[in-house]
């Protein structure tokens, strides 16, 4: 009697509720005539084509520089992916910002990091975006409005809370776009963050890439849930939807209305997009176990969301087979510039080993506070 | 004798002791199915079923706290980090409430908990991956920690650890894991806090733990056959407890030591050990104590400067060259 309560409970759901247009991805997109959309240009839907495609390249060009034993480390690749950080980032204005995991080359490529230097960083080469210093897990371009490129599961979440509440707090309308995965929404720091953008009326709009897996670990064995990631949303009395990710206009018709709220009410937003990974959690996993080749093939083929991308346009007459041959090409064309680059730049010096430490430390003169020895050897 | 790489000895070690105390249970981020992430678990989920070997979801905090509550009602949980780095996300379970427990509750609350997993530099993988926390968790009495360097030592220091009654933090490393030594097949443990030396000389004593340990090897065998020089290794093997006895045996016996360690170096372990020595065997000292350590800086990515950041056996013998000056 006394745990009556309790009986009304629902049963834990296993499956995840997945967005309608999903089962449907070769149609044509119902997001096509959205308000977000309406007024994209034809050069603007070819850039989105573009941007999608200098990501791949890149990643692939990658993927032949690390089996040349020229990037070691954690590579992550964002191939299968590109139309989450395209299409939301297509929609963002002058003080919007973003942060993310360590799947991070295909946010920077969009944001306008150039393949050069990101390349370079993978070869760890002092002309990389972060100097050799971060490796492919830690680009940064402030520059751009993106604070990073995190190694650290969740760890990016209360950053990009932190940003949020900066430009709230320096009266500006802008936003924050803050990237995990789906195994990313187990962690504290994460549940920390929400309450907080919710609590404190914050402009920030949780993205989960929801790829289906944490490294082995498929979504279903790593996450209770209500239905779906974005509705734990409701716990804190947020905003959420869940967005259809091989579909690049309903990424940016859903993004957008998330930006709105952002923007006008100072309100969070949790958006789940559904998203595939075509390659092992990182080039060091072997990818042989946890998942069916099947699967893959099935994404691949069915649900590239650039191919599927290249369909809409080609049907709305926007793209010709033409104009995709060049596109690729040249997209490929820079990818292999940018690993020339890399291979050509010199190594950081070993003085530069304990430069960009402190900020003091670097600019020693009459202004500074502290004093003394803050770096040994 | 059988020959085990170091990631075998580790896994000899838990599934001996999961067939001898059915409370051992093994948790950590793709522990299970998955084989490990680096294929230390490999085949314990197959051999003991889901209810003893766990996948985790990513909740660090979550799921180390619960070991360590779950410790103190007497499951011996050993649980996998798949970094060491990852711990700070855990901070709180491991330091506040797995060290302090026994001493808040005045020793009516035992923590039998082990936490394991790697933690070194070396490969490449920037700075949010490359911590080497076994200091720093060593400055808090009620934990002890270990940094076993060879796969002999690997198993019994772990065996050891899981047997124990208090919360033992072990720290491996992913450049050692292929590393091949004898393990006996018998059940042996060896014992929290006692150091071993790895080499025996008179000229000069270095004192390492971890991959330092190889390191100085290399370099002791570079001093006797370039430089005519007798090195004596000790390997601390465990952190806390420290066996100061065998470190000052040792510098009784050459009378000029150098400390080595891939830590960085402020507030380092070989602070301490350099402290100990001062202290109780002033005396005996010839020469100040030389130190090799990490170059002080947040772990570089790049690879061939990661080299130079972390001792080498080059560095170890011009420093050792400069003690013995
Ligand atoms: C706190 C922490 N724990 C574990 C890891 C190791 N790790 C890196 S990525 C990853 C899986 C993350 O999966 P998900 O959030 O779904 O993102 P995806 O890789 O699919 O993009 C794990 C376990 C880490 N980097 N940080
Ligand atoms: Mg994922």
């Amino acid at each position: 009697m006394s745990n009556r309560h309790l009986t009304t409970a629902v049963a834990k759901p296993t499956a995840l509720t997945h967005p309608e247009s999903l089962k449907n991805p070769a149609g044509p997109s119902a997001f096509a005539k959205d308000p977000a959309n309406a007024g994209l240009t034809k050069a603007d839907k070819v850039k989105l084509y573009t941007q999608m495609a200098r990501i791949r390249h890149f990643e692939q060009r990658c993927i032949r520089t690390y089996q040349q034993g020229k990037i070691g480390g954690f590579l992550h690749l964002y191939v299968g992916q590109e139309a989450v950080a395209v299409g939301t980032l297509s929609v963002l204005g002058k003080n919007d910002h973003l942060i993310t995991g360590y799947r991070d080359h295909g946010h920077a490529l969009m944001v306008g990091m150039d393949m050069n230097s990101c390349m370079a960083e993978l070869q760890g080469k002092a002309t990389g975006c972060s100097k050799g210093k971060g490796g492919s897990m830690h680009y940064f371009a402030p520059d751009k409005n993106y604070w990073g490129g995190h190694g650290i599961v969740g760890g990016q979440a209360p950053l990009g809370t932190g940003i949020a509440y900066a430009l709230k707090q320096k009266g500006l309308k802008g936003c924050c776009l803050v990237y995990m995965g789906d195994g990313a929404v187990n962690q504290g720091a994460v549940h920390e963050a929400y309450n907080l953008a919710a609590l404190w009326d914050l402009p920030v709009i949780f993205i989960i890439e929801n790829n289906g897996y944490s490294m082995g670990t498929s979504q279903e064995r790593s996450t209770a849930h209500p239905g779906s990631l974005a509705k734990r949303a409701e716990g804190y009395g947020m905003d959420w939807d869940l967005v259809n990710g091989h579909d690049l206009y309903e990424v940016r018709a859903k993004t957008a209305v998330a930006v709105k709220r952002a923007h006008e009410k100072n309100r969070p937003t949790v958006l789940e997009i559904f998203t595939y990974r075509y390659f092992g959690h990182s080039m060091a996993d072997p990818d042989k176990t946890y998942r069916d080749k099947e699967e893959i093939k099935g994404y691949r083929e069915e649900k590239d969301p650039i191919k599927l991308w290249e369909k809409e346009l080609l049907n709305e007459g926007v793209l010709t087979d033409a104009l995709v041959a060049s596109i690729n090409e040249a997209a490929m064309e820079e990818a292999n510039k940018a690993a020339d680059f890399a291979d050509a730049s010199p190594y950081p010096t070993v003085e530069s080993i304990t430069q960009d430490i402190y900020w003091e430390e670097d600019n020693r003169g009459k202004d500074t506070t502290s004093r003394g020895t803050i770096i040994f050897e | 004798m059988p020959i085990l790489s170091y990631r075998e000895a580790i896994r000899a070690a838990m599934r001996e002791e999961m067939k001898r105390d059915e409370n051992v249970v093994i948790m950590g981020e793709e522990v299970a199915q998955f084989n490990g992430a680096y294929k230390v678990t490999e085949g314990l989920l197959k051999e003991f079923g889901p209810k003893r070997v766990i996948d985790t979801p990513i909740s660090e905090a979550g799921f180390i706290g619960l070991g360590v509550g779950a410790s103190m009602l007497g499951i011996r949980p050993v649980m996998e980090l798949m970094f060491w780095s990852f711990s700070y996300v855990a901070f709180d379970q491991i330091v506040n409430n797995a060290g302090n427990i026994r001493y808040m509750s005045g020793g009516l609350i035992n923590c039998p908990i082990v936490i394991r997993g790697p933690a070194n530099g070396g490969t490449n993988v920037g700075a949010t991956h490359s911590h080497t926390p076994e200091a720093m968790l060593a400055a808090h009495p009620g934990i002890k920690v270990v940094c076993p360097a060879t796969p002999y030592d690997a198993k019994g220091l772990l065996k050891a650890a899981i047997r124990d009654n208090d919360p033992v933090y072990v720290m491996e490393n992913t450049i050692l894991y292929n590393d091949k030594g004898e393990v006996p097949d018998e059940d042996y443990i060896v014992p929290i806090g006692v150091a071993d030396v790895k080499r025996a000389g008179t000229d000069l004593t270095i004192v390492a733990h971890g991959r330092a340990v190889i390191t100085s090897l290399k370099a002791a065998e570079i001093l006797e056959a370039e430089h005519g020089v007798s090195v004596e290794v000790v390997d601390l093997r465990s952190i806390r407890p420290l066996d100061e006895e065998t470190i000052l045996a040792s510098v009784r016996k050459t009378h000029r030591v150098l400390l080595v360690e891939e830590n960085k170096p402020f507030c380092g372990v070989d602070a301490q050990v350099a402290y100990i020595i001062q202290s109780k065997a002033f005396d005996e000292l010839d020469a100040p104590i030389g130190r090799v350590s990490s170059i002080d800086a947040p772990q570089i990515y790049s690879k061939p400067l990661e080299d130079v950041q972390i001792p080498s056996p080059a560095r170890v013998v011009e420093a050792a060259l400069k003690v013995l000056a």
